[in-house]
């Protein structure tokens, strides 16, 4: 027998965990005060975090998917990002979107159960939250076709869990992708658990970047807990695809320090030994000690982000629970861009037996789906 | 040829599918289209619906306007993740920031001896879905309008083409770019004593049993329903108000088929006006079977006849 076709998968890592450079430092990371804005919006994110998960304890929010652990991967892409190119999350990447534009209360609105903040102000382009597990990689393939199509030099990026990758429509999208050379770039956030299933469980393969292989497409692992890592990987990917090189799979190793959303509890089927050695490796330590040793950061402005991510996550949260219930023509108004005769007739049958808002707040809790 | 004039007139609209490039589609509706566009505006997609969806809804999020093509309605499931999930709640989810005006044309129903999993009617699977119109076109030039205005539609339609009807008539369409109405039913003939409404193929059927019917002095208004969904309901409601009597037909399976739903709306709005029970005559709730008893499901015309003698007996 003759080998026809080998390949192999490169990992990449700038910053260990010690904060200690493993390897050249990035051009965007020359100029300190960029690595001190992806420190400041990364812890901002994590207390943004805490506060939601705090609000559905509370019953002042809906289920919500916390993002503890994840700050490097999605700050990381947010800014190898360009604002032009289109963003298709799953539904846990609230640091790309906060990047991006969208803002914390708009966040808030929509997980507190009200459809128009995915009306948000961040990029308009941008596709919404994806729950159907895998679907919006094929979105992200599509607008990719859009620009391909109409020549304009712009990239899409969907995100996509571990878990994810086992459905089909992941496969459909890098072989659309590949077979077209689409400027698409797929960024897998293997953060070890899809709900309560470790990836051992759901595939046999060594990596998740060489499931790119068999789509004709390059992948490559990066550790997504390093934020310097991903933006150098993600920026490289994004201007290949740009410049008609073809799409990218990357692969960005974290882990989910929290449950899979407010209505799981992880104790539940993972030990607290593990999570405890996760601790160890989490993004917001490895670049603030970076930053210490650069001379860019000390006690005093650490206390002072902290206070002002505080104020700015406190102004959200309290615009958020002043915002009215939204009227009962909400459900129409967009379904189509004009209502069909039977529906106008619908729409004063629900504005007639409209609930009244909540005593309370809005955004009620009880919900018990994941 | 609705393709061309559109592609034509729009430069965002898009024909995407298996083999409707080079080959023109397996029943020949994009034939010509991929010469004259070029490949990037007449794209062979891979062979998976749900890729075919899925980009659709990427497209058309991005300034595009997709004309996707599915071989047969049997290989649509894939895709209705994309469509019940995505195509048909993007505009309500986003508040409108987002909209997916895409067509999904598809070969509907039975009738030409093809394989297994190729004749199905399953419209019905498709009407219940919010935020979707479902049409049907019956004859050449309604295909043609309807398809006009199916593009030019900003949201997403489903285009069932029965196949039946791709070689049984032939017709002189003007290529003129005159849209038919969406959203309206088409009176093929006007009549007095009963209302039969129907789409798609079965207007064959059903216009032979009014030619028949009117033989034997019964006057029969026959309408083609056009758009499943929404329903125009007024133009229904009219004619039985006129004649008193309503005979639904259909291809698809009868159980929660849309007939049912023609059939409500008339016991909701127009009890009153009926002189007797309504009757149903569809496809039998069964598996749509192979080619040697097809038309043996697909109801006949003496199955209509029969249906209207019993609204007349009493």
């Amino acid at each position: 027998m003759t080998t026809v076709a080998e390949f192999k998968i490169d990992y990449h890592q700038v910053l260990d965990p010690e904060g200690k450079l493993v390897a050249r430092l990035p051009s965007f990371a020359e100029d300190v005060n960029e690595v001190v804005k992806m420190y400041e919006a990364m812890t901002r994110v994590r207390v943004f975090d805490t506060k939601a998960v705090n609000l559905q304890r509370t019953g002042q929010l809906g289920t919500y998917p916390p993002s503890l652990g994840h700050e490097a991967t999605h700050i990381g892409v947010g800014a190898a990002m360009q604002p032009e190119d289109v963003l298709a999350p799953v539904y846990r990447e609230f640091g790309t979107q906060l990047w991006r534009g969208v803002t914390m209360t708009e966040i808030l609105k929509y997980w507190g159960g009200d459809e128009s903040g995915n009306d948000f102000s961040g990029p308009r382009h941008d596709f919404a939250w994806c729950v159907p597990i895998a679907t919006q990689t094929l979105h992200a393939a599509g607008a990719a076709m859009a620009f391909k199509v109409k020549r304009e030099p712009r990239c899409a990026l969907a995100y996509i869990g571990d878990g994810g990758t086992s459905e089909g429509a992941f496969y459909e999208a890098l072989n659309l992708a590949g077979a077209r050379k689409l400027p698409v770039v797929f960024v897998v956030v293997n953060n070890g658990w899809a709900i309560s299933v470790p990836l051992k469980e759901q595939t046999a393969t060594q990596t998740l970047a060489q499931k790119s292989i068999a789509a004709g497409i390059p992948g490559i692992q990066v550790d997504g807990n390093d934020v310097f890592a991903v933006r150098d990987v993600v920026s490289r990917a994004l201007e290949t695809a740009r410049t008609g090189g073809g799409p990218c799979l990357i692969e960005a190793l974290t882990y989910r320090l929290s449950d899979h959303t407010t209505a799981d509890d992880a104790s539940r089927y993972r030990s607290d030994d593990e999570v405890r050695t996760a601790w160890t490796t989490e993004p917001l330590l490895r670049t603030r000690k970076y930053l210490v040793n650069a001379g860019a950061w000390d006690d005093a402005k650490e206390a002072a982000l902290l206070h002002d991510a505080a104020a700015l996550v406190e102004a959200a949260v309290t615009e958020y629970l002043h915002l009215a219930k939204p009227s009962t023509d909400t459900m129409f108004d967009h379904l189509f861009a004009a209502l069909p005769t039977h529906l106008q007739a619908q729409r004063a049958t629900a504005r007639a037996y409209a609930t009244k808002p909540a005593p309370s707040k809005p955004g009620a809790s009880k919900h018990s789906g994941s | 040829m609705a393709h061309g004039w559109e592609m034509q007139r729009d430069d965002s609209v898009v024909v995407i599918g298996q083999d409707v490039g080079a080959n023109g589609g397996v029943f020949r509706a994009t034939a010509g289209l991929q010469a004259r566009f070029g490949s990037d505006r007449v794209q062979d997609t891979p062979l998976a619906e749900a890729t075919i969806a899925g980009m659709a809804v990427g497209m058309s999020t991005h300034g595009l306007k997709p004309v996707a093509e599915i071989q047969f309605m049997g290989f649509i499931y894939p895709a209705l993740d994309q469509i019940v999930n995505h195509m048909t709640r993007m505009r309500n989810r986003t508040r409108g920031r987002l909209t997916c005006p895409v067509v999904v044309r598809m070969p509907h129903g039975g009738g030409i001896h093809a394989p297994e999993h190729h004749s199905e009617s399953t419209e019905t699977l498709l009407c219940h879905i919010p935020g979707l119109r479902v049409v049907c076109p019956s004859s050449p030039a309604r295909a043609y309008g309807l398809l006009l205005a199916a593009i030019r539609d900003p949201d997403p339609v489903i285009f069932l083409e029965p196949v039946r009807l791709y070689r049984a008539m032939r017709q002189e369409v003007a290529d003129d770019g005159q849209a038919l109405p969406l959203d309206r039913c088409f009176t093929l003939r006007e009549g007095n004593d009963v209302t039969l409404v129907t789409w798609g193929a079965m207007t064959l059927e059903t216009l032979r049993a009014a030619a028949e019917l009117d033989a034997h002095g019964i006057s029969a208004e026959v309408i083609d329903l056009a758009t499943l969904s929404p329903i125009d309901s007024e133009t229904i409601l009219a004619s039985v108000s006129k004649t008193g009597r309503l005979v639904i037909v259909h291809e698809a399976a009868r159980n929660v088929g849309v007939g049912a739903e023609i059939a409500a709306i008339v016991a909701e709005h127009g009890l009153y006006d009926l002189h007797a029970p309504i009757q149903r005559v569809a496809g039998f709730d069964t598996i749509m079977p192979l080619f040697r008893l097809e038309h043996d499901y697909i109801p006949s015309v003496q199955r209509i006849v029969d249906a209207v003698q019993l609204t007349l007996a009493d």
